[in-house]
């Protein structure tokens, strides 16, 4: 089918009840496709230059090309990524990503669970950041309820410490999971067993070492646990010798630099119009954090860096997702130092719970904990988009009310949904093992790609 | 074009459906480079939303809702459009010539509510499988009541 049928067949009215055609999201043939069709997915969603489509021209008969599927079950998708490639000899000319093997509805869901319950639903989505899809969530609930500029100190300050320590064990899940990539199979050992102490931390502090559900609209679910200051320094200390091993093991070794080098290039231009944010756009060169750009919490008063790029290349993205554990680590020093006393949750006994010993002595506080946790508080109607920087760019909430204790629809931007979209661009005319590496630097967790 | 700001004061503009591509063209040249989000709601059970009297003047409200949020890079500030789509013609021009990244938001919102997007070089379903029945984020397609529609299953 031409694409140009696709279309016509797609707008046609009864499409709408009847679903889509069979075989719509395969690649198809380069032999079953007309000149413009080509012409048009190469140019136009890989984005390449008039005179890089025309000379894919020479690319016409069929026994020239082969369509091959990568994936869904491949060890290098990250999950359940399914990749078609279009090779020629060993060369990949175009490539399609198919999603949606992990879909399990949690829009649809976030409907009809209570804006108390939704940060359940939320954490699952990015596994490898749960604490900045809570985040995230959160804070377009507050914002909605008006009190998004009334949340204690403290709670922000631990918000923030818990979004960068996430951030710490999201880059440390990277280089594990990178290294396993490329061949450096004893990175994956190292990366997870620092991850594991970070995820530790957690378990302290929320109980569980994954889908927290700590932060809520409000604040925080708990406060921090006894002893949480020696824990973080205990690992601020442990940290930086190890992400030394790492320069040692990964960052000055030639077959590493051979295997990153100038794959997976993409430009400025290109990373801009395919809406992509976080590491990738950074490794162009553009210094674009929302952290420092739109800052949210307290990052105004927080001094880092933003690391970036020259080449926008892979290994360019490794070298800043290892440089940002550094600046993450430096944000939660100075957090230490400012973290200040006071409430964890808002005192505002429409959206927090009473205190436990409360429940005890009163009748009424025991009913306000039961509403609560049974049928949520209500949020105003409205709309909102909270956009905040997760380790892999830009997570956004987009909740619209209609008044009641559940969202009306809630929508999360998953940065590495959209950012899945520069593969095929980043691996057109590489080498079909240089693909594995332009999936891992890409980074995406597919429990968010599908939602 | 009406222009209104919410009580969440983000920057919301309500764009007709003939307008959209026109709005997307102009604010893409006062720097709005990036199409951070683009998805939609369906109305069907909530007609009223949130609209202030002015604006609920100006325009129709119609059953499904495409909120698409623009952000600039150099002026770090974001702009929310939102265009009516009415329930018997629920298709849009695409986006895509102008911001890219649309390609898979708009396949999402496609897949998810059935809005059509005039131009999309391949519209097709992107998270459900591509034989499915029905576009599950729609307020009329019930959780629960559905048989598992899956190829070769045992029924």
């Amino acid at each position: 089918m031409t694409t140009t049928e696709n279309l016509n067949k797609s707008s046609a009215p009864e499409i709408i009840s009847a679903g889509t055609s069979e075989g719509g999201q395969e690649l198809q043939l380069r032999a079953d496709m007309s000149n413009k069709a080509v012409m048009r997915e190469s140019g136009a969603v890989l984005r390449m230059s008039e005179s890089q489509v025309a000379s894919l021209a020479d690319t016409q008969s069929e026994d020239q090309t082969m369509i091959i599927n990568m994936g869904p079950q491949h060890p290098s998708t990250h999950g359940v990524l399914r990749l078609m490639l279009e090779l020629k000899g060993e060369t990949v000319l175009r490539c399609k990503p198919v999603i949606g093997y992990l879909h399990t509805g949690m829009e649809k869901t976030g409907e009809s669970l209570t804006f108390m319950q939704g940060g359940t639903n939320v954490t699952r989505m990015d596994y490898a950041s749960p604490l900045n899809n809570e985040l995230v969530f959160s804070m377009a609930t507050e914002k909605l309820l008006g009190i998004d500029q009334d949340i204690p100190e403290r709670a922000v300050w631990i918000r923030m410490m818990l979004s960068e320590l996430n951030r710490i064990s999201s880059h440390l899940l990277f280089m594990a999971t990178n290294g396993m990539d490329i061949g450096a199979v004893s990175m994956m050992l190292y990366g997870f067993r620092e991850r594991e102490e970070v995820l530790r931390f957690f378990q302290k502090v929320t109980g569980l070492r994954m889908n927290h559900n700590f932060i809520r609209p409000g604040g925080v679910a708990a406060d921090l646990p006894a002893g949480w200051r020696d824990e973080v320094l205990g690992l601020l200390d442990a940290l930086p010798q190890r992400l030394a091993e790492y320069e040692i093991l990964m960052t000055g070794q030639p077959i590493w630099r051979e295997r990153l080098q100038g794959v997976g290039v993409i430009t400025r231009d290109e990373a801009i119009a395919l809406s992509t944010t976080g590491p990738i756009l950074r490794s162009t060169g553009l210094a674009w954090d929302l952290r420092r750009d739109m800052p949210y919490l307290r990052y105004n008063e927080v001094e880092f860096d933003v690391i970036v790029g020259s080449y926008g290349d892979a290994f360019d993205r490794y070298s800043i997702r290892l440089n940002e554990i550094r600046e993450s680590m430096r944000i939660v020093r100075q957090i230490l130092d400012r973290m200040p006393q006071g409430d964890y949750r808002i005192q505002d006994k429409k959206v927090t719970p009473p205190p436990r010993g409360r429940i005890d002595e009163s009748m009424e506080a025991l009913i306000h904990h039961f509403k609560i946790f049974t049928e949520g508080f209500k949020v105003p109607e409205g709309e909102a988009y909270v956009a905040i920087e997760s380790p892999r760019g830009e997570i956004g909430c987009y909740i619209a009310s209609d008044g009641s204790a559940t969202p009306y629809r809630m929508h999360v931007r998953a940065p590495s949904f959209v950012n899945i979209q520069t593969m095929p661009l980043m691996m057109h005319g590489g080498l079909i093992a240089d693909a594995v590496a332009v999936i891992s630097s890409v980074d995406p967790v597919l429990g968010e790609v599908d939602r | 074009m009406s222009q209104s700001t919410s009580h969440t004061a983000d920057d919301v503009r309500f764009v007709s459906k003939s307008d959209y591509l026109k709005t997307l063209t102009s604010l893409r040249s006062e720097g709005f480079e990036m199409c951070a989000d683009l998805t939609a709601v369906d109305y069907l059970t909530h007609p009223g939303r949130t609209i202030s009297p002015e604006v609920a003047t100006q325009i129709s409200l119609e059953r499904f809702e495409l909120v698409v949020n623009l952000l600039s890079l150099s002026q770090r500030r974001r702009v929310r459009l939102r265009v009516q789509l009415s329930e018997s013609d629920p298709s849009i021009d695409s986006a895509f010539d102008l911001y890219p990244g649309t390609e898979a938001m708009e396949r999402e919102v496609y897949d998810m509510f059935g809005i059509t997007f005039t131009g999309h070089p391949d519209l097709t379903r992107i998270l459900m499988p591509e034989d499915w029945v029905g576009f599950p984020l729609r307020k009329d397609y019930s959780q629960g009541n559905i048989p598992v529609q899956f190829k070769g299953a045992a029924s």
